[in-house]
C-alpha cells in the first residue's frame, strides 16, 4: 500500500499542478531576492519585477475567463485601468493620513480591485447573455469605453475633499491641492509604492484564490458550462450565476494587477490600457496554456522579458519578438511533438503504476 | 441639412469600414478564424498600391491589380506557413498566431519602407457630385458600387460556382466535407487568397479616401472591421456590407451631435445595445445548438 | 506536470539567468568615437524614444540626428562621445526599462526621451540617480516639474531643448491677437487622447479668454482617427477663419485635405508639431500653402549652421530633417558644450557631471540651428524666440 502522507498528497497527480506553480513562484523570488540583495541583478531586470507581477496576477485572472469559463475575453485591460486609476486617488488621497506605504499600498490595491470586481459584475449582466465571438466583441468594447472613460477624467484632491470633473476639467483646487488624475495626461504625481514582495504576495493570494474556486463546486461548476453549456443546464447548475462569478472574480484580479502597476510609475496614462494590452494578456495565457496556472506564469514572465532581453538586436528587434512568438505557437500546438511527448507521459505513469504495486 | 451631409459623410466612412469588413466575414465565415492580420494586409496592399503609382507612374488598374497578385501571394503563404499547421489546435491558438503575423508585417513594414507617412496619390477621382446643396464625393459613390459589386459577385461565387459550393460545405461542417471528397485544405487557400484580393481592393479604397501610408494603417481599419462584421452578424456577407455602413453612421453622427471626444465610445456602446436586442449581430442568423 | 509547462519552465529559467547574468548589455544604434580608443575615454550618452510603433517618425528622428552630432563632435578630436538609441515605443513602462538598461550599460549624461508620456515616468528616475537629462522634444511640464502645475517642484536636473506645451500654447494666442491679418474667428481642433495636444490647447484657450480673442469652435479627434468630416464641417459652421491646430503634421495632412474638400477657405496655424509636413513622401505642397506654424526650426531656412545641419542629415539619412531631429542636433552640441566649458571628462560620475553640468546650462548662451541666444532658467525650461514660419511655394517660409 503507498503511504498516505502530507508529502505524497502534495505532489499527487492531483495537486501536483497546483504545488509547482506555488512553488514556482516562492523558488523565484528566493532566488531573485538573494540576486537583489548582493547586486547581481541588473538595472533592466530589476525594473521588470513589478511589471512582470502585474501582468502574471492580470493574466492570472484572464485564465479564469479563457480557460476556465471558456469565455474570450479581450477587455481585460479595462478593468485593469480602473483598478489602476482607483488605486491612484486611494494612494493620492491618503498621502498624509496613512505614511506607512506598505498599509497604503495594501487599502490602494484592496480599492482597486474592488472597484474593478464592481464593474466586472455590472459588465457581466450584458457581456454573459451572449456567446461566442458577440461576447468577446462586447467585451472588447466594454474595455475601449472604460479606456475612453478614464481618459476624459479629471480628479483633483485638496482640503475639502475629492473632485471630479468629466471631458473638461472645471476644477479650481484649493489651497494645497493636487490634481491626482488630469485627462489625456494621466494619473501623475504618483508615488512609487509597489514592490517586488507586495507583487510575488498578489500573485500567490490570486493563485489561492483561483484554485479555490477552480477546485470548488463552483469551479467545477464552471467547467462543467464551459464543455457542454446545455448539459450543465439541464443537471441543474445555474450557469448563470457561476459565469458570472469568474467573471467578477477575473476583473477583480485585473482590477488588482492594475492597481500594482500605476503605483509602480510616477506618470501612467489611461491609453496604456487599449485594446493592444488585452490582447497581450491574452497572448500570455493562450501560450501557457489555457487552464494551466504555472503555464501562466512562465509564459508573461518569457514574454515580458524578451523583448527587454532582445534589446541587442536594435531595429530589428520587434520582428524577431513577432517570429518567436509565431514559432512558439507552432511547436506548442505541433501534433507530433505532442503525440510524441504523450507516449513518454504514458510510459512513465505505467512505469509508476507498477512500481506502486 | 446638416443631418443629411453627416448621413452622406457617414455612408462614405461606412462604406470603407464595409470593403473591409467583407474580407474579414468571408474569412470568418469560411475558415472559422478570425484573421488578425487582415488590417495589416490591407496595409501591404497600400504600400504596395503607392509604390506602383508613384515610383513606377503605373495607371490606377494596373497597379491596384499588382497589389491584388502581391497580397493574394501574402495572404496564402501566411495561411500556408502560419495558419495551416494548427488547423486540428483550437481557434484561440490560431487567434494568437494571427497576432504574431500581424506584429511581424507591421515591424517588417516599418524596416523595409520606413517609419514616415507616405501620402497616396489621387489616383481615383477626386471631386464631388453637387445636388441640391449636398455634395456626395466621387470616391464615396465608386466605394459603394465596388461594394455592391463584389458583394454580388461573392454572393453568386458562393451560391453557383463548384469552388463556392465547396466553401460553404466546409464552412459547415469539415468532417463531412472531406468525406465528400472536398479537398478542404485547398478550399481553406482560395478563402484566404480571396479574403486577401479583397483586402487589397479596400487598401486602394481605404487610402484613396484617407490618403496616409504608415506602417499602423491596419490596426484600427482592423478593429472597426471585426467590430462591423460582428454588428452585422458574422458569416454573412450582406451583414459585413450592412454592419459597415451602420457602423460609420453612428461614429459620424455620434461625432457631431454627441462628442467628439466620446465619439468611439458611444460607437461601442451602439454596439452592446444592438447586440443585446440581437445577439447574433443584425443580420446573423440564430444558432441552434445541438445536444 | 505537463510537457508543455516543463519546457517553457526550462527556457524562462535558461533566458532568466542569462538576463540576471549578463549585468552589461550589449549595444543598440552605438556610435563610438573615431579613434578607436578603450571605452574608458568617452563620455557615454544615452537616449529613449519610439523606433518601433506609431510614432516611430520621431523617435528615429532624434536617433538619426544625435548620431549625426555625436559623429561629427568626435570627428573634430577633443573629448570623444558614445552614443546609444533605446526603443521605448512612447510607453512608460518601456521608457523606465531602457533608462535602466542604460544605466547598466553606463550612461553618464540622457538625452531623455522622445516622447512626453514617457519622460514623465522617467524623470524622477534621473532625480533619483543623480543624471543630468536634456531632453529634445519631450515638452510636458511634468517632465520637467514633479506636480506639472507648479515650477516650484522642479527637479533641477532634467532641462528641454523644446519650449513647453504651456509656452507654446500662450505663444500661439499672442501671436494670433498681435497678427489679426490671419483671422480673428478662432477655431481649435486638437487631439484630445494626446499629452502634447491638449497641453497647448489649455494654455492657449486660456491666453485666449485674456487677451479677448474670440474663439468660435473647438473640435477634437483621437489616435487613429482617419476621418475629420465632421470637425471641419462643424469649424466652417461656426464662422472660422483661422483654425488653430496644435498636433502633429501627419493628422493635419488629413485635415487639410478636408478642408480643400469641403471648400473651407481659413488659415491654418500650428507649432512645432506641423514641422516636417512638407518632406512627407507624395505630399501635396499646394494643401499646405498658407500653413502658419510656431517652430524654432526650418529646414529651408538659409543661416549657415541649418544649412550645413540639413546637408549634412540629407547625406547620411536621405531625407529632410525635421524639428525633433533639430532639437536633438542641438541637445548634443548644447551638451558638448557644457562638457567643455565646464571641464568634464569621462572618469568623472553621473552625479559629479550633473553638478558641473546644470551650472553651465544655467549661465551659458547656445547657438544652434533651433535658435541664436539660447539659455535655460533653473527650472529647466529653454528660454529662445519662438519663429513664425509660413509655407509659401512648397517652401518654409519665416513669416516675422
Amino acid at each position: 500500500m503507498k503511504k498516505n502522507n502530507f508529502f505524497t498528497n502534495m505532489f499527487s497527480r492531483q495537486m501536483r499542478g497546483r504545488t509547482t506553480s506555488f512553488l514556482i513562484v516562492i523558488i523565484a523570488y528566493a532566488v531573485l531576492q538573494t540576486m537583489i540583495g548582493t547586486g547581481s541583478l541588473t538595472r533592466l531586470f530589476t525594473s521588470l519585477l513589478v511589471p512582470i507581477c502585474a501582468y502574471i496576477v492580470a493574466a492570472i485572472g484572464l485564465n479564469m475567463n479563457v480557460g476556465f469559463s471558456g469565455e474570450l475575453n479581450l477587455g481585460q485591460a479595462g478593468f485593469m485601468a480602473v483598478g489602476g486609476f482607483t488605486a491612484a486617488i486611494v494612494s493620492g488621497m491618503l498621502a498624509t493620513a496613512v505614511p506607512n506605504e506598505i498599509l497604503r499600498l495594501f487599502i490602494a490595491i484592496i480599492c482597486g480591485s474592488a472597484m474593478s470586481a464592481l464593474f466586472g459584475l455590472l459588465i457581466s449582466i450584458p457581456v454573459l447573455k451572449l456567446q461566442g465571438d458577440y461576447l468577446a466583441i462586447v467585451t472588447l468594447a466594454f474595455g475601449q469605453i472604460l479606456m475612453s472613460v478614464v481618459t476624459n477624467l479629471y480628479v483633483g484632491v485638496d482640503a475639502a475633499g475629492l473632485h471630479f470633473s468629466f471631458v473638461t476639467n472645471n476644477i479650481t483646487l484649493g489651497e494645497g491641492g493636487t490634481m491626482l488624475i488630469s485627462g489625456p495626461m494621466g494619473a501623475t504625481g504618483i508615488s512609487k509604492i509597489s514592490t517586488f514582495t507586495a507583487g510575488i504576495v498578489l500573485i500567490l493570494v490570486s493563485l489561492l484564490i483561483v484554485y479555490h474556486l477552480i477546485y470548488s463546486k463552483e469551479g467545477r461548476a464552471i467547467q462543467a458550462c464551459r464543455d457542454n453549456r446545455i448539459a450543465a443546464e439541464t443537471v441543474g447548475i445555474n450557469v448563470s450565476r457561476t459565469k458570472t462569478l469568474a467573471f467578477v472574480v477575473s476583473a477583480c484580479l485585473a482590477g488588482a494587477a492594475g492597481a500594482l502597476y500605476v503605483l509602480n510609475y510616477t506618470s501612467v496614462v489611461a491609453t496604456k490600457f487599449d485594446f493592444n494590452t488585452s490582447i497581450l494578456i491574452l497572448v500570455y495565457v493562450v501560450l501557457g496554456g489555457l487552464g494551466n496556472m504555472t503555464g501562466t506564469i512562465v509564459a508573461t514572465t518569457l514574454l515580458v522579458a524578451l523583448p527587454e532581453m532582445l534589446r541587442f538586436l536594435s531595429t530589428y528587434r520587434m520582428l524577431i519578438y513577432a517570429i518567436v512568438l509565431i514559432v512558439m505557437m507552432l511547436v506548442t500546438n505541433n501534433e507530433k511533438l505532442k503525440t510524441m511527448l504523450q507516449k513518454m507521459k504514458n510510459k512513465s505513469n505505467k512505469n509508476k503504476e507498477e512500481t506502486a504495486e | 441639412m446638416a443631418f443629411l451631409s453627416y448621413l452622406i459623410s457617414g455612408l462614405g466612412l461606412g462604406s470603407v469600414y464595409a470593403i473591409i469588413a467583407l474580407g474579414y466575414s468571408m474569412v470568418y465565415g469560411i475558415a472559422k478564424m478570425l484573421n488578425f492580420a487582415h488590417g495589416d494586409i490591407i496595409m501591404v496592399g497600400a504600400y504596395v498600391a503607392f509604390y506602383m503609382l508613384s515610383s513606377f507612374g503605373m495607371p490606377v488598374i494596373p497597379a491596384v491589380l499588382v497589389s491584388i497578385v502581391v497580397c493574394l501571394v501574402l495572404g496564402v503563404a501566411i495561411e500556408k506557413l502560419a495558419y495551416k499547421p494548427l488547423r486540428q489546435a483550437s481557434s484561440l491558438s490560431v487567434l494568437i498566431t494571427a497576432i504574431g503575423v500581424s506584429y511581424f508585417l507591421q515591424n517588417g513594414a516599418l524596416l523595409l519602407w520606413g517609419a514616415d507617412t507616405k501620402i497616396f496619390p489621387n489616383a481615383l477621382p477626386q471631386g464631388s457630385l453637387d445636388i441640391g446643396g449636398l455634395s456626395v464625393s466621387y470616391l464615396s459613390m465608386i466605394t459603394i458600387a465596388v461594394n455592391i459589386i463584389i458583394m454580388i459577385l461573392l454572393t453568386l461565387f458562393i451560391n453557383k460556382t463548384k469552388t463556392g459550393r465547396a466553401m460553404r460545405a466546409c464552412s459547415e461542417d469539415k468532417g463531412a466535407a472531406t468525406l465528400m471528397g472536398i479537398n478542404v485544405n485547398r478550399i481553406i487557400s482560395i478563402t484566404f487568397a480571396i479574403g486577401s484580393g479583397l483586402a487589397a481592393i479596400a487598401a486602394v479604397l481605404l487610402v484613396s479616401s484617407y490618403p496616409s501610408v504608415y506602417p499602423t494603417l491596419g490596426s484600427m481599419p482592423g478593429i472597426k472591421a471585426f467590430t462591423a462584421a460582428v454588428f452585422g452578424g458574422i458569416g454573412s456577407i450582406p451583414g459585413a456590407f450592412l454592419g459597415g455602413l451602420l457602423l460609420g453612421i453612428i461614429e459620424i453622427f455620434a461625432r457631431a451631435y454627441i462628442s467628439t471626444q466620446l465619439s468611439d465610445a458611444i460607437v461601442f456602446a451602439v454596439l452592446i445595445v444592438v447586440l443585446l436586442i440581437k445577439p447574433t449581430g443584425l443580420l446573423g442568423k440564430k444558432i441552434n445548438e445541438k445536444v | 506536470m505537463n510537457y508543455k509547462s516543463f519546457m517553457k519552465g526550462g527556457m524562462a529559467a535558461l533566458m532568466a539567468m542569462s538576463l540576471a547574468a549578463c549585468s552589461s548589455s550589449t549595444g543598440t544604434t552605438t556610435t563610438t568615437s573615431s579613434s578607436s580608443a578603450a571605452a574608458g575615454g568617452t563620455i557615454k550618452i544615452g537616449s529613449s524614444g519610439p523606433l518601433t510603433g506609431d510614432a516611430a517618425v520621431y523617435g528615429k528622428a532624434v536617433a538619426n540626428a544625435a548620431a549625426l552630432a555625436v559623429e561629427e563632435i568626435n570627428a573634430q578630436g577633443g573629448q570623444q562621445y558614445e552614443f546609444k538609441a533605446e526603443d521605448d515605443q512612447a510607453d512608460a513602462e518601456k521608457a523606465v526599462t531602457a533608462y535602466n538598461n542604460l544605466v547598466d550599460w553606463g550612461m553618464q549624461v540622457s538625452l531623455g526621451t522622445v516622447t512626453s508620456g514617457a519622460g514623465q515616468a522617467v524623470s524622477p528616475l534621473y532625480k533619483e540617480d543623480g543624471i543630468f537629462a536634456l531632453t529634445p522634444s519631450a515638452s510636458s511640464t511634468g517632465v520637467i516639474f514633479k506636480d506639472m502645475a507648479d515650477s516650484s517642484t522642479a527637479y533641477g536636473n532634467v532641462f528641454q531643448m523644446c519650449f513647453t506645451d504651456p509656452n507654446q500654447g500662450s505663444a500661439s494666442a499672442t501671436y494670433l491677437s498681435t497678427h489679426t491679418n490671419l483671422g480673428t474667428k478662432i477655431g481649435v481642433i486638437y487631439r484630445s487622447d494626446d499629452n502634447y495636444s491638449t497641453g497647448i490647447n489649455t494654455t492657449f484657450t486660456a491666453k485666449a479668454k485674456e487677451l479677448g480673442l474670440d474663439i468660435v469652435s473647438s473640435q477634437t479627434f483621437q489616435n487613429g482617427a482617419t476621418d475629420f468630416s465632421v470637425q471641419v464641417k462643424q469649424l466652417a459652421a461656426a464662422g472660422a477663419d483661422v483654425i488653430f491646430m496644435p498636433i502633429y503634421y501627419q493628422p493635419a495632412t488629413l485635415i487639410l485635405q478636408e478642408a480643400k474638400k469641403q471648400g473651407v477657405k481659413a488659415t491654418f496655424f500650428g507649432c512645432d508639431g506641423m514641422d516636417g509636413i512638407l518632406s512627407q513622401d507624395g505630399f501635396d505642397a499646394t494643401l499646405a500653402e498658407g500653413l502658419y506654424m510656431l517652430t524654432p526650426f526650418s529646414a529651408d531656412s538659409t543661416d549657415t549652421k541649418t544649412a550645413a545641419f540639413v546637408k549634412a542629415y540629407k547625406a547620411k539619412y536621405n531625407e529632410t530633417p525635421n524639428q525633433f531631429a533639430a532639437d536633438a542636433y542641438d541637445a548634443i552640441y548644447a551638451i558638448a558644450q557644457g562638457v567643455k566649458a565646464g571641464s568634464v571628462t569621462s572618469s568623472m560620475k553621473a552625479k559629479e557631471i550633473t553638478d558641473v553640468l546644470v551650472k553651465q546650462f544655467t549661465s551659458m548662451t547656445f547657438n544652434g540651428v533651433t535658435g541664436s541666444n539660447v539659455t535655460w532658467k533653473a527650472t529647466g525650461e529653454v528660454s529662445k524666440d519662438p519663429r513664425a514660419i509660413v509655407v509659401k511655394s512648397g517652401a518654409y517660409v519665416s513669416a516675422e
